[in-house]
């Protein structure tokens, strides 16, 4: 990843008009992205994502707003100045898209032909990108003979032909099971590292943008929620949308309602054991830790805890008398929070 | 007699076969026109698309015998004459080539929006779509269209029979129905249905070699 930002996102905005009115897609949004990055954009369905991929490369037109890529300015060019562009960015999507009527080799040639490249040169070409993506002895099959995880491989090799300085990938894992997925991530994190070539990837798995990805732009409902590098949003994610991805479940804990509480008193135990955790374990019943505070001397665990007990009678007793057994000095606090 | 309906099989064949190659000449690429000049087409030209649209159903709508007479002065102005097989290729041409332009339609928008989409990615002109992307993708489909295309103009060209054009419906008409010859008349109607399974099996084979996806 250099400084030099290949793909700048500018004020962009794009709604629709259907026959109910108009629907915002997206809603201003901004992104630089840098040379050489992986730069995931993550989203639930519905939220622009794939709108937002499509204006980089102008398969949608943007209603306001622009996209720079590689200092040109894409909404200021014409058609055909537009096409010369689209062919040095790649795209690989969902479904694949590969021509069924075409062999292997043939769909990789694809966008050679389209560029105009002597067929020779071509050909050649094309089967050195089969060998990166692995699938030389595949050149003759038609798509229709392949695995998912083949084709996607097709795809790669077929966006990569005209030496696009940009990869674009539409939720290109999401048919795909999870072990092909991350054969399909680990290949194009080696084409990143090997062709230095700047990939952005579309998706609503948060593991995608976990294996590969290094920056990460969050949208939710068409505008961009929270946008950093991976570690950062995974660690402190700051908006509600970032938190929802990275605890997808939202494990809500049912509230303590019981007011019971007892102070643990520690006094040389050995602060090897975790008490707490082992009580947990054996009991199978769970405790809110309301205060603690111990420390380690010299190998020996000096302090107190506080926790809630849970409400029901009997749990609350076998919790006592684990710690009591334990030769912990336990006494009961009543109303502590 | 067998010299007789060995004519008739020739003049027919050699009618359908013209026409359809003739009809098709206009039919594609009208058709091709009509799926890209949709509104969600890949060069949209939405007013050309209503106009051919309304062209291609009113000559649809016209049955074709009531066509056949009503373009004799343009036959003759193009052949020269009104009657035999040749003169009949101008009504079946005219006739076939909306009914055509329909089929090459319906084939290409069976074409994988999500195929022309990548051919788009990849800096693909409109033209480059059309025939690398639309044309050959829909080739098995557009085989399947052309069996009954060229089908339904062997039956269309039995039916100009009655104002003389030739072919085995004309002898069907003219030894069979004017002069009661029951025999003839069965014997033509029965190598025109030879023709038609012919023709249908033929373009099913072709279609099903020519398809890739299994």
């Amino acid at each position: 990843m250099t400084d030099r930002t290949i793909i700048k996102i500018k004020n962009l905005s794009k709604s629709f008009v259907s026959k109910n009115g108009t629907v915002t897609a997206l809603e201003n949004i901004n992104i630089d992205i840098k040379q050489g990055e992986i730069f995931g954009i993550i989203g639930m369905s519905g939220a622009g994502k794939s709108t937002l991929v499509r204006c980089i490369n102008f398969l949608e037109r943007p209603t306001s707003g622009t996209v720079i890529f590689d200092g040109k300015d894409l909404s200021l060019l014409s058609k055909k100045e537009l096409e010369r562009v689209r062919q040095s960015m790649g795209m690989i999507f969902q479904q694949f898209n590969l021509l069924m009527q075409r062999t292997v080799i043939a769909n990789v040639c694809f966008p050679l032909e389209i560029a105009k490249v002597p067929k020779k040169e071509a050909l050649k070409r094309a089967y050195e990108l089969l060998e990166v993506v692995g699938l030389a002895d595949k050149a003759k099959a038609y798509p229709a003979q392949l695995s998912g995880g083949q084709k996607q491989r097709v795809a790669i090799a077929r966006a990569l032909a005209t030496n696009p300085k940009i990869l674009l990938c539409d939720e290109a894992t999401s048919a795909l099971d999870p072990s092909t997925t991350r054969s399909i991530l680990a290949l194009l994190k080696d084409i990143n590292k090997k062709m230095g070539i700047t990939i952005v990837i579309i998706t609503h798995e948060m593991s995608v943008i976990e294996d590969i990805c290094q920056r990460v732009a969050i949208i939710d409902n068409s505008r961009i929620a929270e946008i950093g590098a991976v570690e950062e949003v995974f660690t402190r994610p700051k908006s509600q949308t970032a938190r929802k991805f990275v605890f997808p479940e939202g494990k809500r804990i049912d509230r303590f309602v019981s007011n019971r509480c007892c102070r643990i008193i520690f006094d040389g135990l050995s602060s090897f054991e975790p008490v707490i955790a082992n009580m947990v374990l054996e009991c199978k019943e769970v405790v809110n830790i309301i205060f603690a505070d111990t420390k380690n001397i010299d190998g020996k665990a000096v302090g107190q805890i506080v926790i809630q007990l849970p409400e029901k009678e009997l749990a609350a007793q076998k919790i006592l008398n684990y710690l009591k057994a334990k030769g912990l000095t336990v006494e009961e606090v009543h109303n502590y929070v | 007699m067998f010299e007789l309906i060995w004519q008739g099989l020739l003049e027919t064949l050699y009618m359908t076969i013209v026409s359809t190659l003739l009809a098709y000449v206009i039919g594609l690429p009208l058709g091709v026109v009509m799926v890209v000049t949709d509104k969600d087409g890949i060069y949209p030209l939405v007013t050309l698309n209503k106009i051919l649209g309304v062209i291609i159903n009113l000559v649809r709508s016209i049955p074709f015998l009531i066509l056949l007479i009503a373009v004799l002065p343009f036959t003759r102005f193009v052949v020269g004459t009104t009657i035999g097989s040749t003169a009949t290729i101008v009504p079946l041409v005219i006739g076939a080539a909306p009914f055509i332009a329909r089929l090459v339609e319906a084939s290409i928008k069976e074409v994988d929006k999500g195929v022309i989409e990548a051919a788009q990615s990849m800096g693909a002109t409109p033209f480059q779509i059309i025939y690398k992307v639309m044309i050959p993708e829909a080739k098995p489909s557009l085989i399947v269209g052309s069996a009954i295309a060229i089908t339904t103009i062997l039956s269309y060209s039995a039916m100009a029979g009655i104002v003389g054009g030739g072919g085995l419906g004309d002898i069907a008409i003219r030894y069979g129905y004017y002069r009661y010859q029951n025999d003839i008349m069965l014997v033509t109607v029965a190598i025109l249905v030879l023709i038609v399974q012919a023709f249908q099996e033929i373009g099913m084979k072709l279609a099903k070699i020519n398809d890739k996806r299994n």
